[in-house]
C-alpha cells in the first residue's frame, strides 16, 4: 500500500500572537512551529496501515520556505519512509492554489491513499484535502475518527452534529483525519536518527494562481471585562438576575 | 452576475437551522447588489416540501434537487449538482454552512469550479463587485479580512454568526434534476447513526452547558446534564481533557481541535479556560464561569463570574434556573 500524508508546518498557539508591519501577515518572531497536531494523526494513520499490510511506502509532503523541512524531518522520525518539500517562498493562504500544488505531486505517484489532517489551526479553512480530490478526480472522505481497510475498500466513521456517518469508499481515496482516529506516536531516539538519512527531495511548488487574498489581519475585539458575581451558592440569586434583566438569556 | 446561491443544509428530510441562516446571508448580499437568492435544497422524496421555509427566510427562487438517493447525504450528487448549477447560472457568491457537511461539500465545489474559497466566515459583504469576508484565525486569536476574486467565489459561515430572518417572498420553485449517477456514487454514506432524540446539539443549542476537570469524575456529569435541563434549551460539552479522558465522547469536545460554537449563553462549569478550549467558545455572547479557582483564566473571558465549589453552586443554580423558567 502506498500512502501520501500532506503535512503542514504550523505556529504553536499557545502564544500572543502580534500583527506583522504589513498588516497583512503574523508577526512570527519568537513563534514556535511544529507539525500541525491532524497531521500527525493522518501521518500516524499512515504508518498503522503500512505495518498491518506488512509493506508498503508512506511519503511525507509538505509545501513552504526551508523551514518545512524540518516538520517533514519529525514525520520521517515517525516511520515515514521518505519526503517530498515544495518550495514556496511562503505557506499562501489559497487552498486552491496549495490544492493544485499538490495535485500536480501526487497525480503520477500512484498512491492507493492521500491522507491530511480535517484543519490547520492557523489558516483554519479545512478546504485543501477535497479540493485536491477533486483535482484529481478521487473519492474523498473528511474528518474521519475510524477507519478500517478490507480488500480494496474502506469505511470511515465521521462524526457530524449529534450523529455519526458510516462511510464506504473505494480506492484510491483522499480521506482527511479528524480527532480520536489514533493517538500519533513520538519519534524514538533511533527515529530520529534514521529520519536524518531518508531521503528528502526538494523542488520548486507549482501553485496556482491566487483568488484569495489577505487584505488586513487584526485582533478580535477584546471581550468586555467581565465580573465576579460572587463566592458560592450565595451568588446564584444575583447571577439569576443579571442573566435576566442584563444579559437578557434568561 | 449578483445573483446568491444559498446551500440550504437538510437531513432526514428537515431543513437545519444553519439552511436559514444561509438563505438571511444571501437575501442581505443580494439585497445590496439587487440580485436573486436562489436556494438550493437536495434530499429525499418531500424535501420540496420545504420550499415554503425558504421562501419565507428570503428565497426567490427554490431549486429542489429531488432523489432517492439523498436521504443520507450524498456529497458526490449534492457537490455536483451544486457545482453545475453555479457553472450556468452567473452567481456571484455561493454560501453554504460551516457544519460537518458544510466543510466536506463546499471545498468540493469550489474544487470543481476552481473558485475561491473561505470557509467559517463570521461575515461577509459586497461592495459593488467587491467580495470581503471576516475570517478568524490562529483559533480567533486574529481575525482576517480575505478578499475574493472571480465568481463564483465560495464562502461557508459559522453556524450562529447570521440569526434567521424571515423576510417574505413570493418564491418560485424550479426542480433541478439530480445526475444520472446518482445512485452510483463512489462514496456513499451507508448510515446515520443517530443520537439521543430530541437532543440539542452544540451547533443549534442557544445554550451549551460545557464541563471540565473541576468536575472530578465522570459520574459528576450528571450535574451539568441537569443544569442543561433545567435551561430546556441546553446542549452539553466538555472540554478536551474530559474527552481525552473518555469521560465524554470527542464529538462533545469544544475548543482547538473540537467545535467552535456561539451561543447566546455558554455556562462552564470547571472549566480553567486553557488556550485551546477558549478557542472554541470565546465567540460566544454571553459567558458564565463556575470555577473554584478565582485566578483561572475563563474568568478573563467570562462576562459573570462564581468563584466557587462546583459541587454547591451548580445544583443551586439548576434549582434557580427551574424556578426562574416556571415564570415563562
Amino acid at each position: 500500500m502506498k500512502i501520501a500524508v500532506c503535512v503542514k508546518r504550523v505556529p504553536d498557539m499557545d502564544v500572543r500572537f502580534k500583527v506583522a508591519a504589513d498588516g497583512t501577515s503574523v508577526d512570527e518572531t519568537g513563534v514556535k512551529f511544529d507539525l500541525n497536531d491532524f497531521d500527525a494523526w493522518a501521518v500516524e494513520a499512515a504508518l498503522q496501515l503500512k505495518e498491518k499490510a506488512g509493506q508498503g511506502e508512506v511519503v511525507v509532503i509538505s509545501l513552504g520556505p526551508n523551514s518545512v523541512q524540518e516538520t517533514i524531518r519529525k514525520a520521517l522520525s515517525m516511520g515515514a519512509d521518505r519526503g517530498v518539500h515544495l518550495q514556496a517562498d511562503r505557506i499562501p493562504f489559497d487552498s486552491f492554489a496549495i490544492a493544485s500544488a499538490l495535485a500536480a505531486e501526487l497525480k503520477d505517484g500512484g498512491y492507493d491513499l492521500i491522507l491530511f489532517g480535517k484543519l490547520a489551526p492557523d489558516s483554519s479553512n479545512s478546504a485543501t484535502g477535497p479540493i485536491v480530490a477533486e483535482l484529481l478526480n478521487v473519492p474523498c472522505v473528511t474528518a474521519i475518527s475510524r477507519l478500517e481497510m478490507a480488500d480494496g475498500r474502506g469505511t470511515a466513521k465521521r462524526e457530524i452534529e449529534g450523529a455519526q456517518e458510516i462511510v464506504e469508499f473505494p480506492l484510491p481515496a483522499v480521506l482527511t483525519v479528524d480527532e480520536g482516529l489514533n493517538t500519533a506516536r513520538y519519534p524514538s531516539l533511533k527515529g530520529i536518527m534514521a529520519a536524518k538519512k531518508k531521503p528528502l527531495e526538494s523542488k520548486p511548488a507549482q501553485l496556482g494562481e491566487s483568488k484569495v487574498k489577505i487584505e488586513k489581519i487584526e485582533l478580535p475585539p477584546e471581550r468586555a471585562a467581565g465580573r465576579i458575581v460572587g463566592e458560592g451558592a450565595a451568588a446564584v440569586p444575583e447571577l439569576i438576575k443579571l442573566l435576566h434583566t442584563e444579559a437578557k438569556v434568561l | 452576475m449578483t445573483n446568491i446561491l444559498a446551500f440550504a443544509e437538510s437531513r432526514n428530510g428537515e431543513l437545519r437551522k444553519v439552511a436559514l441562516e444561509a438563505v438571511t446571508a444571501a437575501r442581505k448580499l443580494a439585497d445590496a447588489t439587487g440580485g436573486e437568492v436562489h436556494a438550493l435544497v437536495v434530499g429525499a422524496s418531500g424535501i420540496a416540501s420545504k420550499a415554503e421555509q425558504l421562501a419565507k427566510h428570503g428565497a426567490d427562487v427554490v431549486l429542489v434537487a429531488e432523489n432517492d438517493a439523498f436521504a443520507n447525504y450524498n456529497p458526490e450528487a449534492t457537490s455536483a449538482i451544486a457545482a453545475d448549477r453555479l457553472k450556468g447560472g452567473g452567481y456571484r457568491v455561493a454560501v453554504f454552512a460551516t457544519s460537518a457537511q458544510g466543510r466536506d461539500l463546499a471545498p468540493r465545489v469550489a474544487g470543481k469550479l476552481g473558485a475561491g474559497i473561505v470557509t467559517d466566515v463570521i461575515d461577509v459583504a459586497l461592495n459593488g463587485d467587491n467580495l470581503t469576508v471576516k475570517h478568524p484565525m490562529n483559533i480567533g486569536k486574529l481575525v482576517a479580512t480575505i478578499s475574493i476574486q472571480g465568481s463564483p467565489a465560495i464562502v461557508s459561515l459559522r453556524p450562529n454568526t447570521y440569526s434567521p430572518v424571515e423576510n417574505a417572498k413570493a418564491g418560485r420553485v424550479e426542480n433541478v434534476s439530480a445526475p444520472a449517477d446518482a445512485a452510483s456514487s463512489r462514496v456513499v454514506v451507508k448510515d446515520l447513526v443517530t443520537g439521543e432524540k430530541g437532543k440539542l446539539d452544540l451547533a443549534e443549542a442557544p445554550v451549551i452547558v460545557a464541563g471540565g476537570r473541576g468536575l472530578k469524575a465522570a459520574e459528576n456529569f450528571k450535574l451539568v446534564e441537569d443544569l442543561a435541563d433545567a435551561f430546556g434549551n441546553a446542549a452539553v460539552g466538555a472540554t478536551r481533557a474530559v474527552t481525552d479522558d473518555g469521560w465524554r465522547p470527542h464529538a462533545d469536545q469544544i475548543g482547538q481541535t473540537g467545535r467552535l460554537v456561539s451561543p447566546q449563553l455558554y455556562v462552564a462549569v470547571g472549566i480553567s479556560g486553557a488556550v485551546q478550549h477558549l478557542a472554541g467558545m470565546r465567540t460566544s455572547k454571553t459567558i458564565v464561569a463556575i470555577n473554584k479557582d478565582k485566578d483561572a483564566p475563563i474568568f478573563k473571558v467570562a462576562d459573570y463570574g462564581i468563584v466557587g465549589d462546583v459541587f454547591e453552586v451548580v445544583p443551586a443554580l439548576t434549582e434557580a434556573v427551574r424556578e426562574a423558567r416556571k415564570g415563562h
